[in-house]
Formats: structure tokens, sequence, C-alpha cells
């Protein structure tokens, strides 16, 4: 604090002006290098750990901090996995909510602005808008049997855009009658720094829950994908690292790239193997208004079950077989396997220019060793979209419960047209016996 | 830096409006962006050149609004594709307006790549939306082109990796000492996206459902710049807001009340004429928009009973109306109560980035964005309150998403909506046998 209180008044003394405004119309034109660094928080390694490896060189210690929270950060996943699809949801949820706290706040340090009127109040509300409204459209059509039931509930589906619109709205106007003479600039970088952070975080967690509705082996699968090129790129580059791959990212190398790539792709392979055989991963998840609870239970598509494919003749000589039996899904996996590799480096060099461009070390320092939730996470961002636009484009047709939760929205009399037009389409293609009284 | 004599003229003016005079003096002091030269026509130039410099404003104020309105009366005249050019056009330029502030504001015209990234991140969000736009209202034409088909069942594939190549550009042309820069630019290029892009579509959408549900709106808010600011300018007194201080109460009020009314009066007129009323439909035999139908129930006149208290007032015991009037009060108060705000954020940016309009394009008004500023929060407005209240899915498009499933999944669907019309009663069990 008191560096910054020493820099800020030779800062006055050179320019002379008063205007908070103006004062940052300034730093915003000069170059980086002008620009003071962000003190970072303390550390917050725990006291049992520090003292287990106080014997060791600094340099080791680091690694066995690193490589103990890692495992400790695996296992946690692997409970929560066991714990079933509502626990994910919920640990997505307060990941997304975590990411966004983190950014915002380092927002607020750039700018200086804890003291803006009202701001951290708005941030926290768009933030809660927003997920009310993607939680509407999302998870409200799982839901549909449930919502049937309830007569309020219905209603704010029905009105659910009017309603979400309307809280927004409410957000805006307050923003608006906020705005304070000296501090227009500041407010609305603020202002686009929270929507950029809602655009990034909260769009893509509801992608990502998205994906585990549609089987937890989507979720599975890419997120591992992910984390195994961190592991395997750094391992790689450790060992046998020697040319540099890019300025932004100093210790990536382009041995620890390739090898990334491959490695992933292999356990990818491994990984969609494993998980195909068990209906808990592969099915989709569905809410049962029996139970009252998630259910993962069907009879597995065709890409979870077991087809043997012909190998090509080069594999052959290699392999010495004519056949080989795979589950369809592992194609798939080598897809997301190779975005993982090729394409979820460019989401960590993005992070990494971020933190650079504002200088700072990490996002936050919430996992000792390892830096904020935002620095585990940046490479899962373009991942989670990409995953999801693969589903919708290569995997499956629309959403059957959307088109469900539509058709029960509709007047009756034009439920009842198309209740018609079905029939006689489910009639002719043999799907529905005329006969049959269900 | 550029004292032209529009910007002088300007100060002097604002000192007459009303300004205080700190606002006027803090923009003298810093550094204005430098202001484009003025485009007032040499002609309107001479034949006010008597008049004094507060009259000839408001002269070339007037000319410019009758002007522009008379352009729009000439587009709706052409119809609905010359419409989404229109917008398409209006756009481009405010997202080229928008943009063009941030480079001045960061002094960033140097930054490598950084203009053809915007450009192809427009390009790449507006592919995005006009791709599924047509997909829904060309579905037939799409489906006969074997390379329009491809394209359009992995549209969002496609978009999205020509959005990734974007990115990746952006991370790969980071330079070491503009990381700061460079990141401000990417951040603006999106939210400016986020906002002219997403709403233009918005009002094609709204096009698209009959064209009335586009001219009510737009003309609403104009309707209420127009008129608030002739209140205003007669009557007054009382200012609304320390962010504008040109606004005024009874600008206000007799705004909101005037919209109302005309939006009633323009909703009776335009309710009659099937061209304003109906769906735009591409037919495909013809190749071109039509707009022919059979009027919805919104569009037929109907007889209301009055309250008693406007029975004792008015005199009458019924009215006939078309339901779609009660629809345009909701649109009209809109209008005039929550699109202010879109101004008032605009002229919030504006004192923020201390620019006095967003360019120069239109003389005596500003640019095209200081003329659409209210309407954004309109567009979106109308279209959630048609998605809302007026129509729900779109049935037929639900029964091609119904034929694109999986048989499983259909007969599930198949059986639930059974069951649910069987409850409500629509369907009992002897009905099915037909």
């Amino acid at each position: 604090v008191e560096d910054r209180e020493v820099h800020y008044i030779s800062l006055q003394g050179v320019i002379g002006e008063t205007d908070i405004d103006d004062r940052y119309g300034d730093l915003d034109s000069r170059t980086d290098s002008d620009i003071s660094e962000i003190p970072a928080s303390s550390d917050r390694t725990p006291e049992i750990l520090k003292k287990a490896l106080s014997g060791l060189s600094s340099r080791w210690k680091n690694w066995w901090i690193r490589g103990i929270l890692t495992l400790t950060m695996i296992s946690l996943f692997f409970l929560i996995i066991y714990m079933g699809s509502f626990m994910l949801m919920l640990l997505v949820l307060g990941i997304q909510v975590k990411c966004f706290h983190e950014i915002i706040t380092i927002g607020y340090r750039v700018y200086h602005s804890y003291d803006l009127p009202w701001f951290r109040t708005l941030s926290w509300y768009f933030l809660l808008c927003v997920n009310y409204f993607f939680y509407g459209e999302t998870v409200a059509d799982y839901f549909a049997t449930f919502v049937q039931r309830e007569e309020q509930l219905q209603f704010l589906i029905r009105y659910h855009r009017f309603i979400s619109f309307a809280l927004y709205l409410a957000g805006f106007c307050m923003f608006v009658l906020s705005l304070v003479k000296k501090h227009y600039r500041l407010q609305f970088y603020m202002f686009a720094w929270t929507h950029v952070t809602l655009l990034i975080t909260v769009t893509q967690s509801h992608l990502v829950i998205q994906n585990l509705f549609e089987g937890m082996i989507w979720f599975l699968v890419p997120i591992s994908s992910v984390i195994c090129n961190d592991i395997t790129a750094y391992l790689f580059g450790f060992f046998f690292g020697r040319t540099p791959l890019i300025k932004l990212s100093p210790k990536k190398t382009w041995e620890g790239f390739i090898g990334g790539f491959f490695s992933t792709v292999v356990f990818g392979f491994i990984a969609a193997y494993v998980l195909s055989k068990y209906q808990y991963f592969v099915c989709p998840v569905e809410y049962r208004s029996d139970v009252n609870s998630f259910v993962t239970e069907c009879e597995p598509s065709e890409l979870f079950q077991l087809q043997t494919y012909s190998l090509p003749p080069f594999l052959k000589a290699v392999l010495r077989q004519e056949r080989v039996s795979l589950y369809p899904f592992q194609i798939h996996s080598i897809a997301l396997s190779t975005f993982a590799s090729l394409i979820g480096p460019f989401g960590g060099f993005f992070a990494s220019g971020f933190k650079r461009a504002f200088k700072i070390k990490d996002f936050a320092n919430t996992i000792p060793g390892h830096g904020g939730i935002m620095d585990r996470f940046d490479c899962q961002y373009l991942m989670a979209t990409f995953v999801h636009v693969y589903i919708t484009s290569f995997i499956r047709g629309p959403n059957p419960s959307k088109v469900l939760q539509q058709l029960l929205v509709l007047q009756p009399e034009q439920q009842l047209n198309i209740y018609k037009t079905l029939k006689t389409h489910l009639i002719e293609k043999g799907i529905l016996q005329p006969a049959l009284k269900v | 830096m550029f004292q032209t004599p529009l910007s002088a003229e300007s100060e002097s003016e604002a000192k007459v409006d009303g300004e205080t005079a700190s606002d006027s003096e803090s923009r003298a002091e810093s550094a204005p962006l430098p202001v484009s030269a003025d485009d007032t026509p040499e002609v309107l130039n001479r034949a006010l050149s008597n008049l004094s410099s507060r009259w000839k404003n408001w002269w070339v104020r007037g000319i410019l609004t009758l002007a522009m309105i008379a352009f729009f009366f000439i587009i709706i005249y052409l119809g609905p594709m010359v419409l989404m050019i229109i917008v398409m056009c209006v756009q481009i330029k405010c997202f080229h307006e928008i943009i063009t502030i941030g480079y001045n504001v960061y002094h960033s015209y140097d930054l490598p790549w950084f203009r053809t990234l915007s450009w192809y991140f427009l390009l790449c969000v507006n592919y995005f939306f006009y791709g599924e736009t047509v997909t829904d209202y060309f579905f037939t034409l799409v489906q006969r082109e074997e390379p329009l088909r491809i394209l359009s069942k992995y549209h969002r594939f496609i978009s999205f990796t020509l959005y990734l190549i974007g990115f990746c550009m952006f991370v790969l042309s980071l330079v070491k000492k503009h990381y700061r820069l460079q990141f401000y630019m990417f951040g603006w290029t999106h939210v400016t996206l986020l906002i002219v892009v997403t709403q233009s579509h918005l009002v094609i959408h709204n096009l698209f459902e009959g064209m009335i549900w586009f001219i009510v709106p737009i003309s609403c808010v104009i309707c209420n710049d127009i008129m608030a600011y002739m209140f205003g300018f007669f009557f007054g007194r009382t200012p609304l807001i320390k962010l504008s201080p040109k606004k005024t109460w009874e600008g206000f009020i007799g705004g909101f009340f005037a919209t109302v009314v005309f939006g009633l009066l323009l909703s009776y007129v335009m309710s009659g004429y099937r061209c304003f009323v109906c769906p735009v439909e591409y037919n495909n035999d013809t190749n071109s928009f039509t707009v022919d139908c059979e009027p919805s129930d919104l569009f037929r006149l109907q007889e209301y009973n009055i309250p008693g208290v406007i029975q004792s007032v008015i005199g009458w015991k019924t009215v006939r109306m078309y339901p779609f009037q009660i629809h345009s009060i909701a649109l009209s108060t809109f209008a005039s109560l929550i699109g202010p705000f879109g101004g008032f954020f605009a002229s919030g940016f504006k004192r923020a980035f201390k620019i006095k309009d967003f360019a120069n394009t239109i003389p005596g008004h500003g640019g095209i964005m200081d003329r659409f500023d209210c309407q954004y929060l309109m567009a979106t407005f109308v279209n959630v309150y048609i998605a809302s209240f007026i129509r729900g899915p779109n049935p037929s498009k639900l029964i091609q998403q119904f034929l694109t499933l999986r048989p499983d999944q259909q007969l599930h669907i198949f059986n639930t909506l059974r069951s649910h019309l069987i409850d409500k009663g629509m369907l009992t069990s002897a009905t099915e046998d037909e």
C-alpha cells in the first residue's frame, strides 16, 4: 500500500492533474514498461508442508509442493466424479464463481477502483442475472417433467427471457444512474471488464454443463486430455526441452509441445476405451421425477458399442492384426485430444499474455504452488466450447428435451396439430404400430 | 490541438443550451480527440449564411432530420430485402465508428494486425448470425443446393473454426511492449461486437416477424427523441439527470405521453395493410420475398368495452381497436421510459472518452451511433417481447427438429406429448382411433 501511495504522489507532481480520468487516460497510451507491477497477495502454502519440506533446496521444494497439490487436485476430481453429476454441476458452478471473482479482482487492482460506488454490487448482480438466464435456458429443459407440475415454475419458464431481460435492464439502468462525474472512464472500463469476463467464464461453464448432460464421458475425456497435455508437455519439456516455442511463454518448448501431443492422443484413446464400458459414464444424464434425482441408465448408443474395423495396410504390417475392435467414440477422442494439444495451449498463451499485460504473476494465490483457479483452467475454456460445437455438429442433432419443452409451451390447438402430424410420420416410419394402445 | 471552427462553434452552442460551465471547461482543458472536418454541404452553408449561428444549427439539424425521415420512408417502400441491407450497413458503420474511437483513445493505429483482426472478427460473427437466421428462413432453398446444405449442417463448427483462427492470430500477434494495449483493443472489439452485431440481428429477426414490428418501435424511439426535445425546448425547466444537462423532466414526461399517442395512431394506420403486418417469407418459386398472408388475430379489429372512468370522458361505450395497438402501448412506454437510458449510456461514454460525437457522418447530428444509441435496447426488448408474449416457438421449425431426432427420442417425445394432451383433456383414448 505504501508503494502505491508514493507512486501516485510522484505522478501527481509530474502531471499536475486531479481528474482521475485524465490520469488514466495517459496511462492508457503508455507502453507496458511504464506501468507499475500489481502487488501479489501473500503466500498461502500450509504450514505443515513448509515444515516437512524445509530440508530441501528451494527448487526441489517448489517441485514437491506442485506435485503434492497436483495429486490432491486429481484425487478431489475422482472423488467428485464418484459422487455423481449433481455434485459435478455444483463444482462447475463453484469454479465459475471463483474464476469470475479472480478476474474482477484483477480489474479492481489494475484500475485502483475499489471505491467506485456500487460497482462491486453491480458486478455480482450481473453475474447472477446471466447465470439465471443460462440456467433457465439449459437446465429447465432437462427438468421439463418436474417443471410441468408446478404452476409458478411454469410461469417462470414461459416468460423466462422476458424476466431475464428485465433483470438485466434493472442492472443496466442502475449502472447508468451510478455514473459519477470524475470517474466515467473507470466505470465504463469496469463495466466492459465485467461483461467480457461474463462472456468468457459464464458461457463456457454452461457449455461444460451441457456437455456433462450429454454423458459424463463428454465431460471427463476432454478435461483429462487437457490436464494430461499440461503435465506431459511439462515433463517432456523438463527432460528433453531445447527449442523455445513462443516468446510469450519462454518455458514452453517444441519438444514438450510435440511430445505432449502424442502422449495426449494415446492417453485419450486409452481413457476413452476404459470409460466407454460403463453405463455410468456413457449415458445422458436424466432427471427422473419419480426418484427425484439424476440417473444415468440407458441403452448405450452405437457410439459406445464395440465395432470391428479393418486396419489399413501399413498398420496391418506394424500390428500384425487384420482387424481391431474399437469403440467409435475412440475415434472421436482422437479429434478431442488433438484439439486439446494443438489449440488448447493457445488458451494458455492468451492467459500468459494477459498476465504479462497487467504485470501479475498469477491470477490469485488460491492453490499453493499453482496460483489461482484461473491458472489451472485457462486451457479448458476453448476446449469446452469445442466439445459443445463438436457434439452439436457431428454427434447429435437438436436437444430432445428442448424440443419437448418448446412443444409443451405451444397453444393446445397447435399441439394437437403437431401431435397428428407426428403420429402420421411415426406410423409411416414403422416406429409406432397403428393398432398399439399405449 | 485541432480547434476547428466547428468545435469552437459547438462550445458556444453548449453554453447557450444551458450546460454548466464546468462541463464545457473540462472539455476545453483536456485535449479533445481530433474531430473530422465539417461535412455540411456547401449549398446548405451558403443558403443559411445569413442567419445567426444558433438558428443556422437548428435549421441544419431540421433539414437533415427531414432528409433522414424521407430516406426511411423510401426504404420501407423498397421492401424487406433493401431494409436488411440497410441494417447491415448501419451495423458496419457503427462498428467502424466505435472501433475508431478505440484507436483514438489508445493511440493504437500502429498495432500490428489489429485493424485486420477487428474486421475479421466482425466478419466471423456476422457469418455466424446470418447463417443461423438464413438457415431458418431459407430452409427449402438451402436444402436444395448441395454446398449450402453442407454449410448449414456444419454451420456452428465452421463458424467456431473461423473464430478460432482469429483468436490464434491474435495470440501470435502479441508484441512485447504492447501487451496491455492489444488486450484492451481485443476487449474493446468484443464488447462492440456484442452490442452492435447481436442487436442488428435482433432487428432483422423482428423485421421477419412483420415489418410493423420493425417500423413501430423505431418510429417510437425517433418520435420520443423529437417530442422530448420539443417539450424540453418550450417548457423545459427541471433537469433530469446530471449526465445529460439538456434533458428535462418536462421533456421526459411530455415525450412519454406524446409517444404513446403517436404509437397508438401509427399502429392503427399500419395494421390495415397486409404488407406491414404479414411475416416476411421467401417464396421458392418466385425467388423473392413476399408479404402475403391472412392477418393474424392481432391485426383484426375487435370491440373493446371502455372502462367506466374513460366512458364518462369520451362518451363512447365501446371502441374498435386492433389488439396490436395495446401491444404498441407497451412498446411506446418502453421507448420513452427505458430507451433514454441507452442515450444516457452513450452520453456517459462520450464524456468518459472526451468526445463530442461519435463521428461526423451526419452534419448537425454527429455519427450514425449518435442517432441509433437509443435504438439498441429497443431492438432487444421487441425481440424478447415477441418471443414471450406474441408467438411461441415456431411449430414448423419444431417439426423439422423432431424429424432429425433418433427414433427412440421421437417415440419418447410423442408419448410425453400424448400424456400431456390427455391430461389437458384435448385427447381422449376414444379420439385416438380414426
